[in-house]
């Protein structure tokens, strides 16, 4: 064989190398892009006053987003308080079942489910809820998210238990424990920060869609506390305000926008620092 | 005349169409050391979890036939209730990975929700410890996970655990097959020990280990109990061929 | 797991109380007690296993109640505009003509085109993390960081869109010589193309690192280049992981709502150009379910998230089953 050749084929390989490595490298450009941009726009919105009052009408300016950060708190617990039990059940279900006919079709829906666009889940919500309420309610937007957060808890949950060794439980039952309580006093405990992982991930993904929420929680520029009646919610008044035409509104969303982002990525940072610190020894 | 505590008629169990236990009739003595010995694939280890009914745990797995505790039908109770008489230790340790030592030994009445005063719960911490040896090797890291042990250790501490629940029988599943010959050598000192209390049934491959600590085998080949007797006469002089031949080494 | 509950019950007549050896008082007392205290378990247990069974049947009544309920509120459509609506060229809603094919078609350019754009970066990202450089803190920080990506907040991505996005984009268009908007497909496609990247890239480096390093060795020990390993060995053993972490792309795309409801420009007609302002099939419904008077109107919406739901479920499945098979053999 030439050298030469040897030397082109060489060169084409550290070329490839190199391409593989700026684009890769190229991903992450658009978010940095993003997270200057939103810091850079977003921060000098927010202060006190920017946290705790609600919405001016256009035209004065000031004005917060305390009705949005109130309104997206009660929805998300709410939708938590709906999804993690249900969640949780459903992933250990899954894991204690691994070939019963049901778990098949159960694991299947769960796999449907992972994938429904969240603006199909809003007019899902809207039938289930709204029209039977005779009105928009922040309860309906919760149970929307909540659909939304099913799958990733059960999924998390299910692959973490699958993970965990039969001896474990074979110890447990080994000692007279009743089933619920291998799972729970044993199984559970030693799987949390898996689980907790799946959860919190869930809350990150939930706070901030907004499709789900157009038609359910609907949005309220005033203070709402009522789950019965419509409620703002951070990523609703950032999409209104966005798409208005007035800046004083611009502001307000770009400030919402840095709160959202940061929330986000604590929570996806604050996770990856849990599960590592809280995983059990095997 | 020594009392019956574990009888077993015309017993068969099953992985679904793989028969593994075929027809065993056997009468275990109380307080006695029963070594269960076989070739691998033999259903001695199927058998074993038959007692405590561990076995209908794995999805397809059945039973029939007659296993009795004391005169009553084991399989005519609450598993629960079973597996509180007559417990049982793993091939690998398996001590919870997220519970101290102390915690681990009172397991069995920590996570069933038995609530006992700090002085009982003390008082069954060392005396199984003491009673499996380890009391004075673990006495001041309790609050230590039981990972943190070695596996000789945890192994010990696994038999704690079966102890403190304060069983009629005890049941063992190759309990030293993953331990190192010092470790396997104190966890067979113990078996004499135990043995004052309670009845030890203990499945495994090595003869040797058989022959060492057990009043009396059993040997299983093919799903069939083909001997069981005093061991020394097991070892000395079987009675049948299939034995001979496995003692001698003619097969594995 | 054994989780029938027929078997086994006791009736408390049968208690055996002789469950320790020892005929101490407060040793019989403690025995009991722990028997008594079993049979509340042995209650709760089966309540527990019928829940999770309970849990099971619900996911599935969940996804059939989300199917079925989108089939009955798009029948009156169905009824009215029969299978031509698909294909209909025109969405008007006051004069009652509806024709999805504008939606259709917005759906289908900016999720594809958005796609082309992903496919180099996502596909780098997952040979550098999976075969050039699998370990370290940079490749760990990209990694973190390519997952964040998924993290953001699609209308986030709309916002930084709409005004930092769009004005480039218009920029560009009047360079070219085409009408500038800035709004429109490829506006939306580059916003969606940064989105799905991290789907495709995860899924794809899992693949790579899977890949059996006897069959790299045995091109190496021809004297095969790096890149050739990667290119005869890795790439044609992980490209069916590969293409199904595209269609997990697309899947994603093709849903996407908010982000391409803020720059796709909300226009009902067909597309001339990938520059041209559109709507999407998600867009549309967002924009006009809370507007949409009219029976017919309402139905011919919730149709296209019929449509939606039907099209991202096969593509989830296949891709699904294209990594159940990849990841079993």
């Amino acid at each position: 064989m030439e050298i030469g050749s040897v030397k082109y084929r060489i060169g084409k390989s550290y070329g490839a190398q190199i391409l593989t490595i700026v684009l890769a490298f190229a991903c992450v450009v658009p978010l940095i892009f993003i997270l200057i941009f939103i810091i850079k726009a977003g921060i000098t919105k927010i202060n006190w006053h920017f946290l705790v009052n609600v919405p001016k009408a256009v035209g004065e300016s000031g004005g917060g987003i305390a009705n949005a950060l109130v309104g997206s708190i009660i929805i998300i617990a709410c939708a938590s308080v709906i999804a993690v039990p249900i969640g949780i059940l459903t992933g250990i279900y899954l894991s204690e079942n691994r070939k019963s006919r049901l778990a098949y079709w159960a694991r299947l829906s769960v796999d449907i489910l992972q994938g429904v666009p969240s603006i199909v889940i809003g007019i899902i919500a809207y039938f289930w809820l709204v029209k039977p309420l005779g009105g928009f309610s922040a309860l309906s937007g919760s149970v929307a998210l909540a659909i939304m957060m099913l799958p990733i808890i059960v999924r998390s949950t299910e692959e973490t238990l699958k993970l965990l060794p039969d001896s474990l439980k074979e110890a447990a039952f080994a000692l007279g424990m009743p089933f619920h309580r291998v799972i729970f006093k044993v199984i559970v405990p030693v799987g949390v920060s898996g689980i907790l992982s799946g959860v919190m991930l869930s809350i990150a993904r939930i706070t901030g869609e907004t499709a789900p929420l157009l038609f359910t929680a609907f949005g309220n520029p005033y203070l709402s506390t009522n789950v019965t009646k419509p409620m703002q919610s951070l990523p609703l008044l950032i999409f209104n305000y966005a798409t208005s035409p007035y800046n004083d509104w611009h502001d307000l969303a770009w400030g919402a926008s840095l709160i959202l982002l940061m929330w986000v990525l604590f929570l996806n940072i604050f996770t990856k620092i849990l599960t590592r610190k809280w995983k059990v020894q095997l | 005349m020594e009392s019956t505590i574990i009888k077993s008629r015309n017993f068969n169990a099953s992985f679904g169409a793989n028969h593994v236990v075929k027809n065993v009739n056997i009468d275990i003595p109380r307080n006695h050391v029963i070594a269960v010995m076989g070739p691998s694939g033999c259903g001695k280890t199927t058998y074993l979890r038959c007692i405590n009914r561990m076995h209908e745990l794995i999805p397809g797995a059945t039973c029939s036939g007659e296993m009795n505790l004391n005169d009553e039908n084991i399989y005519e109770m609450h598993p629960i209730f079973v597996r509180l008489k007559i417990g049982m230790v793993f091939q690998r340790p398996n001590p919870f990975p997220n519970l101290s030592i102390y915690d681990n030994v009172i397991a069995g009445y920590k996570l069933n929700g038995i609530k006992l005063p700090k002085a009982e719960r003390d008082r069954i911490v060392e005396h199984s410890l003491t009673r499996v040896a380890l009391w004075n090797e673990v006495k001041d890291s309790l609050t230590k996970k039981g990972s943190f042990l070695s596996g000789g250790q945890q192994q010990r501490l696994c038999i704690a655990r079966a102890v403190a629940m304060e069983p009629e029988v005890l049941l063992f599943d190759e309990p030293t097959s993953a331990l190192d010959p010092i470790s396997t050598s104190t966890v067979e000192e113990l078996f004499h020990e135990l043995k004052a209390n309670y009845t030890l049934i203990i499945v495994t491959h090595n003869m040797q280990q058989a022959a060492r600590v057990s009043d009396k085998t059993a040997f299983f080949y093919l799903g069939e109990l083909v001997e069981y007797d005093e061991t020394k006469i097991m070892f000395t002089n079987p009675k049948d061929n299939r034995t001979q031949n496995y003692i001698t080494g003619r097969f594995s | 797991m054994d989780t029938s509950v027929e078997n086994g019950m006791v009736t408390r007549s049968e208690l055996p109380l002789r469950v320790i050896n020892s005929n101490a008082p407060e040793a019989i007392a403690k025995a009991k007690g722990r028997v008594r205290r079993s049979f509340r378990q042995i209650r709760t247990e089966n309540v527990f296993k019928r829940t999770l069974i309970i849990m099971g049947i619900l996911m599935v009544i969940l996804v059939l109640g989300v199917f079925l309920t989108l089939v009955v509120q798009s029948l009156p459509s169905i009824k009215a505009l029969g299978p031509k609506y698909l294909w209909g060229r025109v969405w008007d809603p006051v004069q009652d003509v509806y024709g999805a094919w504008p939606f259709l078609l917005g759906t289908l350019l900016s999720s594809f085109l958005a796609l082309i754009i992903s496919i180099p970066f996502s596909i780098a990202v997952a040979v550098f993390l999976g075969e050039y450089y699998p370990k370290g803190w940079l490749p760990n920080l990209l990694k973190n960081t390519v997952e964040l990506i998924a993290a953001v907040p699609s209308v986030i991505y709309g916002f930084w869109g709409l005004a930092v996005l769009v004005p480039i984009v218009r920029n560009l268009e009047s360079h070219i010589g085409v009408e500038p908007v800035g709004v429109g497909i490829f506006s939306s496609s580059l916003i969606l193309a940064v989105m799905i990247i991290p789907y495709a890239a995860s899924l794809g480096r899992s693949m790579i690192s899977m890949v059996p390093s006897p069959l790299k060795e045995a091109a190496y020990g021809l004297g095969a280049t790096r890149w050739e390993v990667i290119r005869s060995v890795i790439l044609p053993y992980t490209k069916s992981g590969l293409f199904a972490g595209v269609l997990l792309s697309l899947g994603r795309a093709l849903g996407e709502t908010m982000a391409v409801t803020m720059v796709i420009g909300n226009t009902s007609i067909i597309p001339k150009s990938i520059f041209a302002p559109g709507n999407t099939m998600a867009s549309v419904i967002a924009n006009e379910f809370t507007e949409a008077d009219k029976a017919v109107y309402l139905s011919a919406l919730i149709e296209l998230g019929l449509v939606l739901f039907l099209v991202t479920v096969v593509i989830n499945m296949i891709g699904k089953r294209i990594i159940d098979r990849f990841t079993n053999e």
